[in-house]
């Protein structure tokens, strides 16, 4: 029970940070999406068994994290939420693959818990970048930002409105889970056959609820579209920050800094 | 059930991105023609609902386990594909970003998995045959039923696909099928029975809600002429896109060919760009040959050769340092401003 009410917190905080002023919120929304868009590439297309070469990628998202001022914390434990879904699916990668491809002092390391290890940065690293760019730049700012960039108008207007929905709805879907569970002392009447009634008047209110906001809009005038405040154009600003980035991002890709640092210090 | 941008290549998260996108424009020119205008708000806000219904979960009977239902092939009833299609990409869309569920590379593949299987296969090809214009009550289960069990099992089976063919992950392919499909067996059960609970309630609280799109008002006759050639496009986008980064970053691909012919000796890929990107990266690579530059020996036997892991390690460290001393700094700066 709390936590789905800790859940809808969570999404609304998250939702809430977009509201803040910073040099990195008032960025044009394409910028950071395309920037973003070129980080995620580059991560995805290291090879499976590097590892110290991703992580000076990490840059970005705290840089973001630091320019728009996100609590740190925060933004910290819903990226870690990820480490699971990718330790179950890296962990087959040292069952597999046993080959020892690196020597630390003593240590042989097996290819697969290399490759393990490398499954779990890029989940970490591409969702931090997937957060951050919601915190910094919010949600219908993003779908505008999609539209300009040539996703149909239909899909864009569908996304405004299931995103304006949604907070509506979740309350409504946690109350009456809480309230069935509640009712449901040990466990009696959380079965199949009290579900389909149960979802089943949730859908008939949302339905009548859908009918009761189309008359809404009809009388207000909707043609088809939804108004969202646009941006000005794309300035020198958001290209200097989508070029900029990017270039540092293919520099990353190119070269093993990690490892050029490691060697250095080591003076080997 | 989610693939996560941690498993995948960029070749086959763009290719998956690119056909999902083709899906989605062409569903978009299709749902103005097809549905009434008021469907509009309905759509937003039953993705809204599939959101809110995947909170409530049942308890399973006989596991002690507890499930929700996914929402593809709910939606596909009350919406119809083309609609249904748009809605649950949305959905998907929204968890991605605010639930870092799968990813933005990702999401191609997963709303391709989760959304054309249930919306553009198991509905009109199976639920729609199953349960025909007037169902009655074991008639609409089964037909959700086996409607759940194809449309979760063709997901789980393009997850293997798109997970194999990226190469990151070292599950053989054989073992990640006989993994995936059983558990997707029972997923699909439940998905079945789950959809089917409450569209009875609705078919008997308000019959009209599912009759109108059973009986095939304007979206009756689903075009399976036009569904065919978005299949083809997708298969000739995914077929062009994979081969043409296939022959530029030979690592993940080839594996995971070898994987499932058994056949480890692949014909050199002869495209001239990959040629010329790996003389540039070989004059760009500090180290050539080094492991930490893509392209390099096949990841199946990495190189045979034994690399020192220390510099990387102790490099690592100081990177990560060294981001998180740059955040603080620009926090500070930033607050100043």
């Amino acid at each position: 029970m709390l936590a789905i009410d800790g859940t809808l917190f969570d999404f609304k905080r998250l939702d809430l940070l977009a509201m803040r002023e910073s040099a990195v919120h008032r960025l044009d929304p394409r910028a950071k999406v395309l920037t973003t868009l070129v980080f995620i590439v580059c991560v995805v297309s290291f090879g499976r068994y590097e590892l110290a070469a991703m992580l000076p990628f990490c840059l970005f998202p705290i840089a973001l994290l630091a320019l728009g001022d996100l609590p740190a914390g925060y933004i910290a434990r819903k990226v870690l939420v990820v480490i699971p879904f990718a330790v179950m699916v890296g962990l087959f990668n040292p069952l597999f693959d046993r080959q020892v491809i690196l020597q630390l002092g003593p240590l042989g390391i097996w290819g697969g818990w290399l490759s393990c290890l490398s499954i779990v940065v890029r989940a970490l690293l591409t969702a931090a970048a997937a957060i951050v760019l919601v915190a910094v730049t919010g949600f219908p700012a993003i779908c505008v930002a999609l539209e300009q960039l040539g996703m149909p108008r239909v899909f864009a207007v569908q996304l405004l409105f299931l995103y304006r929905y949604i907070f509506v709805l979740t309350d409504e879907g946690g109350r009456v889970a809480r309230a069935r569970q509640l009712r449901s002392c040990g466990n009696k009447g959380m079965g199949l056959r009290h579900f389909g009634p149960l979802l089943g008047h949730l859908l008939l209110r949302t339905w009548e609820r859908a009918e009761r906001i189309h008359m809404a809009m009809l009388a207000r005038g909707f043609t088809g579209e939804m108004h969202a405040r646009r941006r000005g154009r794309f300035g020198a600003g958001d290209v200097l920050f989508v070029l900029g980035w990017s270039a540092l991002f293919v520099t990353f890709r190119l070269y093993n800094f990690p490892q050029l640092l490691g060697m250095l210090l080591l003076g080997s | 059930m989610h693939m996560a941008d941690a498993l995948l290549s960029p070749a086959v998260g763009g290719a998956m991105l690119a056909a999902t996108a083709g899906t989605i424009a062409w569903c978009s020119s299709r749902v103005p023609r097809d549905l009434d205008e008021y469907k509009v708000p309905l759509m937003g806000v039953l993705g809204a609902f599939v959101f809110a219904a995947q909170m409530i979960n049942f308890a399973i009977p006989g596991t002690g386990s507890s499930g929700h239902i996914g929402g593809g092939l709910l939606l596909a009833i009350l919406l119809g594909p083309h609609a249904a299609f748009l809605t649950i990409a949305s959905v998907l869309f929204i968890q991605a970003l605010f639930f870092a569920d799968g990813g933005l590379l990702a999401l191609g593949c997963n709303i391709f998995n989760l959304g054309f299987f249930q919306t553009f296969i198991a509905y009109p090809l199976i639920y729609r045959r199953l349960a025909g214009r007037q169902p009655r009550q074991s008639r609409l289960v089964l037909a959700a039923i086996v409607a759940g069990v194809v449309g979760l099992q063709l997901a789980a089976f393009a997850v293997v696909l798109e997970t194999t063919a990226s190469g990151i992950s070292a599950l053989p392919f054989k073992a990640f099928v006989l993994l995936m499909q059983p558990i997707h067996l029972a997923i699909g059960v439940i998905e079945g029975l789950a959809t089917a609970a409450i569209i009875a309630f609705v078919h008997r609280a308000r019959p009209e809600l599912v009759e109108s799109t059973l009986a095939g008002r304007p979206l009756g006759s689903l075009p399976i002429r036009g569904m065919l050639a978005a299949f083809a496009l997708a298969a000739v986008l995914l077929g062009g896109v994979v081969s043409w980064f296939a022959s530029t970053q030979p690592d993940g691909l080839e594996w995971a060919i070898a994987k499932v012919t058994g056949d480890t000796e692949l014909p050199a890929p002869a495209h001239p760009l990959h040629h010329t990107l790996a003389a540039i990266q070989e004059k760009l690579a500090i180290f050539p040959g080094d492991t930490g530059q893509s392209g390099s020996p096949a990841p199946d036997n990495p190189a045979g050769r034994i690399d020192n892991g220390l510099p990387g390690l102790i490099g690592g460290l100081v990177t990560l340092a060294t981001a998180v001393l740059t955040g603080l700094l620009l926090r500070s700066c930033a607050r100043r401003a």
